[in-house]
C-alpha cells in the first residue's frame, strides 16, 4: 500500500518537473518562464521528496528527504523573487502582451514623489 | 520500487534536464539563463532522490541537501549580480 502511494507521489512529481521544464522552453518572456519553472520546485521535486519519505518511513533516508523538502519549500520562493527583481532592475522588458506591471508603477510613483519633494 | 519504474523516472528527469540546457544555451537574456540554472539544480535534487531509492542508502540525500543549499546561494548571488549591486549592500 505505501509502495503504491509512494509511486503515485513520485509520478506526480515527475509530471510536474517535466511540464515545468516544457513551460521553461515554451513561454514567451523571463517572468512567465519563472512562473512555470517555480512549479517545478514546489510541486515537482517536493512531491518526489515526500514520495521518498513515504517509501522509506522513519529512517535516515526518509528523514533527510523530509528535511530537504522543508528546505527547498522555504528557499525556492525567496530565490524566485530575487531573480524576478534582479531581472526587472537589470532592464529586461515584459512580453508585449503582458497587461500589468505593478513594480514599474510603484517605481514611477516613488520617483515622482521624490521629484516633488 | 521496481527497476523499470526508477529507469522511467530517471529518463523523465534527463529529458527535463535537456529542456533546461536548451534554455541555458539559447536564452535570449541573462535572467533566462539564471532561472534555467536554478531549475537544473532542483532537478538534480530529484535525481539524488531516485538514486537514493535505487541504492537504498542515505548518502544521496546528504548530497541532495548540500546541492539545494548551494543552488540557493548561487541563485541569490546571480540575482544580486543582475541587479547591478555589490555584495556589501
Amino acid at each position: 500500500m505505501t509502495e503504491t502511494i509512494a509511486q503515485a507521489l513520485i509520478l506526480i512529481g515527475l509530471g510536474f518537473d517535466l511540464f515545468g521544464c516544457i513551460g521553461l522552453v515554451r513561454l514567451p518572456d523571463v517572468y512567465n518562464r519563472l512562473q512555470a519553472a517555480t512549479k517545478c520546485v514546489t510541486l515537482g521535486t517536493c512531491f518526489i521528496l515526500i514520495g521518498v519519505l513515504v517509501h522509506a518511513g522513519i529512517s535516515p533516508l526518509g528523514v533527510k528527504a523530509f528535511l530537504c523538502a522543508i528546505f527547498v519549500i522555504l528557499t525556492s520562493p525567496v530565490g524566485a523573487h530575487a531573480l524576478a527583481r534582479g531581472a526587472h532592475l537589470s532592464g529586461v522588458r515584459l512580453w508585449e502582451k503582458s497587461v500589468v506591471d505593478k513594480y514599474e508603477e510603484h517605481r514611477l510613483s516613488e520617483e515622482s514623489r521624490h521629484a516633488k519633494a | 520500487m521496481t527497476p523499470a519504474f526508477l529507469n522511467f523516472g530517471l529518463g523523465v528527469l534527463v529529458l527535463s534536464c535537456f529542456l533546461c540546457l536548451y534554455r541555458i544555451g539559447c536564452g535570449p537574456t541573462a535572467p533566462d539563463r539564471a532561472v534555467a540554472l536554478d531549475i537544473l539544480g532542483t532537478l538534480i535534487v530529484g535525481f539524488c532522490c531516485l538514486l537514493g531509492l535505487a541504492s537504498g542508502t542515505d548518502f544521496y540525500m546528504s548530497i541532495a541537501i548540500a546541492w539545494a543549499l548551494l543552488s540557493f546561494v548561487a541563485t541569490i548571488g546571480l540575482a544580486k549580480y543582475l541587479e547591478g549591486r555589490t555584495f556589501d549592500d
